[in-house]
């Protein structure tokens, strides 16, 4: 199950943060920090998989945006890792050529989109085509 | 009237919307915080407007200030008022913001329900999909009761987009609301069946999570996920399934069976890496599940790790990671398989990325023997040594204490050497598990009883090292060891070479600026160390030694009993008078050694983790019964604490005398017990050594084992940890030799008829007899009382409650309660009845019938008083 979804850039500015399950607001921006210092600290020749606390993170570098995903134990970390390019590819195709800017300014549409692919943790939609339909 | 409108729309034309917003915010960075209090402040303003538009807006902007951080639950009652909104695209603003700021404390969200009611049932099926998809993420126990029925029905909407997201949202209320399963659970079903594949997927999922938790509900449905499997295409579809089957195996042996087959075709068939790392995982858990008597799956192991040795080899990090993680998975139960790679294993340990080196560690857990025990530690002392951070050290730190005391020490062939390790690992600095390097040594000093003179004489060169007391500051730190020092020079005093020196080690000045518990350590060990110096000095006949020795202890202690800490200060002082009253008898040359020791005869073993739990309560003894009488008035209460402060008082001169009685040392005993209970930086969960709970001499005299150390012992200082390398070659190489010769002469004396095996030219583990034996194997428990691990689950796990069997027809009782509304529905319900009686009586009577329906009349009439 995913537990979040976090988009920050690499000066460490929440681009965009989808909980699955509450978190105090507090408590969020604590754990969005320290998630963005341990993405930040890797190389990259090093591995996308993370342990953090009791759960594992996800991420991927686009360019000057982390894409970071949090998710329980039982997941399958490939097909998460996947997932965000999948998820990057259907804002690309949707806001042609996509940039941090255009998800800054549109940021309830990316919301949706999000909402399209994943409801509740889990994967619902991977087919480009009908997320954008 | 016209004006304001006027006025309000040319106000409207300055609000900000959510891009100006942002735009703002990159404008202002030094002064943000102001700026955003000013847009807060706006979008107050704005959302006491009526216009349904710019409170939208309003709390779109308020949805970004949320994510950078600002809390926005004042504005609940307004994002209510915008989910209401007619227009899609307000509403989905409002769904937006309350899936991101509601949670189960918002007080408000009963006011949504009617509303969200409303919604799932509209005709438009956006409208209904944004109401689902923001419903997930705040759904309570009370809105997942009302409104599970009206998603259950959704389930069976005929858009496939409705279908799909209504399922998905019955795992968050089955989890909020676990009665609503087993009604839900034949609409789930179907939907397995669904034609649209995002729907199939997506009840998929649901079982997936579900059956996770609870796999021997779902047994029933594996036929069918077989069928899906084998036709599905969709990677993402077929991962969970197989995740799904991994969970099922264990409970069904059989459809393991049945599974290697399609599992190793996918494996070579597929090129996606995330499909085939999930393959090899599941045939893993089959395997494990069929391990105990199948010896024609080893050709599937192999493959298995075979592939993972190729994802291990990969350029790849992620690969190699995940290689890594399934190899260990597979050495809990085939670890032969794995110890061929031991190499590759070991190479990754030196890789530059931390999480490749850590599940390098893991597996390495799994793969010590006897023989390559030394070597692996020696490497990873290497790797201590290089360690930059101090997190990876203190995971290195832990998992060489974990190697090296598995299974009761079963891999530890040479003690000494374990010990050399140990102290080794005291040398480093700023480490959190100094009281796990304690917990070893209080471990091994007291469980092989032939280690100790050389525990006791490398823990007395550790009190003396000046440096471990300057880093006292740091809580689990490294002084922690000399906790464990302390005692074992104190319990095993007999051992030391100088008893002497280390007791004025021990009384040093500077001792008072270690921790609280370990100077308590420290003063109940100078007593056992002192006991013993009188024994050594009353043999001796040396009586100015004697007294010597006992002024020594007077001039030091006080510098104890001014501690700030209570236990230290109660203790000190407690030895002080037992020392004065000493230096009297041992002025009138009365011989005291004797009694002096009696405090500290008896041994103490390790006592087993739950013991404590596991004491029969006696019989007579009521533990719910009150003690005293409750309390009734508050007056008796006031007076009553005066009272007692004149009774202690009172009492305090009469306990001085009294030191040497047998009460003061089973209260000590007691005292001592709770502290280690209390303290929080004793460790429970490994045995540790206590007083027995029991008074009577009931240990088991193990006998001890006659070592045979070849090389005499001297050593200097702290040794280094290599020469038992070296020792140990030599040790096991003699070894070799003299069970040779034992062959050999059995050799000749059996007769030529019988075959022999040829000697094996490698040696197995078994054959390499360990130096020094553990004695002390089993831990104390009271009485008849049995390890059991009954206490561990966790009275509120959500996921016990969805433990049903789903199997068992609907009761009546379990029917979802469906809520009707008494005014808009009692006008149509006389109607409504009618025909279901109809239908319950083949022959209605029309006399019964009218009857029936005045009764029903009568019945609602009352009910609408």
């Amino acid at each position: 199950m995913i537990k979040f979804f976090l988009m920050v850039n690499k000066q460490g500015q929440t681009r965009l943060s989808k909980y699955y399950e509450h978190v105090d607001i507090n408590k969020r921006t604590l754990l969005e920090t320290e998630v963005i210092k341990s993405c930040l600290s890797r190389s990259n020749e090093q591995c996308s998989f993370i342990e953090y606390k009791d759960f594992k993170l996800i991420y991927r570098q686009y360019a000057a945006l982390f894409i970071v995903v949090g998710v329980n134990d039982t997941e399958n970390e490939m097909a998460i890792y996947e997932f965000i390019h999948n998820f990057v590819e259907v804002l690309d195709e949707y806001f042609s050529r996509v940039s941090e800017l255009d998800i800054m300014f549109n940021l309830d549409k990316v919301h949706i989109i999000l909402d399209e692919m994943v409801l509740n943790g889990c994967i619902v939609e991977t087919n480009r085509a009908r997320i954008l339909a | 009237m016209a004006l304001k409108m006027v006025k309000g729309s040319i106000d409207r034309m300055f609000d900000k919307n959510l891009q100006d917003l942002v735009r703002g915010i990159r404008n202002h960075k030094e002064d943000e915080a102001k700026y955003i209090s000013q847009c807060i402040d706006e979008i107050k303003q704005e959302l006491k407007q009526d216009n349904i538009a710019v409170k939208a807006n309003a709390v779109c902007k308020l949805t970004y200030l949320q994510m950078l951080g600002y809390d926005i639950s004042w504005a609940a009652f307004n994002i209510i008022e915008v989910m209401s909104a007619s227009k899609f695209t307000f509403k989905r603003i409002g769904y937006l913001a309350a899936s991101q700021s509601f949670h189960e404390g918002t007080d408000v969200i009963m006011l949504t329900t009617n509303q969200i009611r409303k919604d799932l049932s509209s005709p438009s099926q956006y409208d209904t999909g944004v109401a689902l998809t923001g419903l997930s993420c705040f759904v309570t126990p009370d809105l997942a009761r009302d409104l599970a029925n009206d998603i259950m029905t959704l389930m069976s909407h005929t858009k496939p987009y409705i279908r799909k997201k209504a399922v998905l949202i019955m795992y968050k209320v089955f989890l909020k609301y676990p009665e609503s399963l087993r009604p839900a659970f034949p609409r789930l079903k179907e939907k397995l069946e669904d034609p649209d594949p995002g729907v199939q997927s997506a009840a998929v999922n649901v079982i997936c999570e579900l059956a996770r938790r609870n796999p021997k509900n779902y047994l029933s449905l594996a036929p069918l996920f077989f069928k899906l499997m084998t036709s599905s295409t969709n990677n993402w579809v077929l991962i969970k399934i197989i995740k799904l089957f991994g969970a099922l195996t264990p409970l069904e042996p059989r459809l393991g069976k049945k599974l290697i087959e399609p599992l190793t075709n996918l494996i070579h068939s597929t090129s996606a890496m995330s499909l085939l790392y999930e393959c090899v995982n599941t045939v893993i858990a089959v395997l494990i599940s069929l391990s105990s008597g199948m010896p024609n799956h080893s050709a599937s192991i192999q493959l298995c790790v075979q592939k993972l040795r190729i994802l291990i080899e990969d350029s790849d990090q992620n690969l190699k990671y995940l290689g890594l993680l399934a190899m260990s998975k597979i050495l809990k139960t085939h670890p032969k398989s794995v110890q061929s790679h031991k190499d590759l294993i070991l190479q990754c340990l030196d890789d530059k990325d931390e999480s490749i080196r850590l599940r390098a560690l893991d597996l390495l857990y799994g793969m010590v023997s006897k023989k390559n025990l030394m070597e692996i530690v020696k490497k990873l002392m290497t790797h201590v040594d290089k360690a930059e951070g101090t997190t990876y050290r203190d995971e290195l730190l832990t998992k060489i204490i974990d190697i090296c005391s598995q299974s009761n020490y079963q891999y530890i062939t040479n003690f000494e050497w374990y010990i050399s390790i140990l102290v080794e690992l005291t040398r480093l600095e700023g480490t959190r598990h100094g009281h796990l390097i304690a917990a070893q040594m209080l471990d091994v000093a007291i469980r092989v009883k032939a280690i100790r003179k050389f525990a006791v004489s490398q823990m007395s060169a550790l009190l003396d090292s000046a440096h471990l007391l300057a880093s006292s500051t740091q809580r689990n730190g490294i002084c922690e060891v000399l906790y464990a020092a302390a005692w074992i020079c104190g319990e095993f005093s007999e051992h030391l070479q100088e008893p002497h020196h280390t007791l004025e080690a021990m009384l040093r000045p500077r001792v008072t600026t270690l921790p609280g518990h370990i100077q308590a350590v420290y003063v109940q060990n100078v007593v056992k160390l002192y006991a013993s110096i009188l024994q050594q000095k009353e043999q001796a006949r040396e009586a100015e030694g004697a007294q010597a020795v006992t002024q020594l202890m007077v001039d030091r202690l006080p510098q104890f009993v001014q501690s700030a800490d209570l236990e230290v200060q109660e203790r000190a002082s407690c030895i002080l008078q037992l020392v004065k009253h000493i230096q009297k008898l041992q002025a009138k040359d009365v011989p005291v050694a004797e009694e002096v020791s009696a405090l500290f005869a008896g041994e103490l073993n390790p006592v087993a983790p739950k013991a404590q739990k596991k004491v029969p309560v006696p019989e007579g003894l009521d533990l719910d019964a009150w003690i005293n009488e409750p309390l009734s008035d508050s007056e008796s209460e006031d007076e009553r604490p005066r009272a007692v402060f004149h009774e202690e008082e009172q009492r305090r001169p009469k306990h001085r005398p009294s030191e040497a009685d047998e009460e003061e040392l089973a209260r000590r005993r007691e005292a001592r017990k709770q502290e280690q209970a209390n303290n929080p930086f004793y460790i429970k969960s490994s045995p540790s050594p206590q007083k027995r709970y029991q008074d009577t001499p009931g240990v088991e005299h193990i006998p001890v084992v006659q070592i045979d150390l070849s090389v005499p012992l001297k050593v200097p200082g702290l040794p280094m940890s290599d020469q038992y390398v070296k020792l140990e070659e030599e040790r096991r190489h003699r070894q070799k030799l003299e069970k040779d010769k034992r062959r050999k002469k059995r050799k000749e004396k059996e007769k030529k008829g019988k075959r022999r095996h040829s000697s094996l030219p490698t040696e197995s583990d078994e054959d390499i007899a360990p130096a020094q034996q553990v004695d002390i194997v089993t831990e104390e428990m009271p009485e008849n009382a049995l390890p059991s691990d009954e206490d561990d689950k966790d009275p509120n796990d959500p996921y016990r409650a969805l433990d049903i069997d789903l199997d068992k027809p609907l009761a009546d009782s379990e029917k979802l309660p469906i809520q009707k509304h008494r005014n808009t529905e009692t006008s149509k319900s006389p109607e409504k009845d009618v025909p279901m009686v109809e239908k319950k009586s083949k022959k209605p009577k029309k006399k019964k019938k009218k009857k029936k329906k005045k009764k029903k009349k009568k019945k609602k009439k009352k009910k609408k008083k």
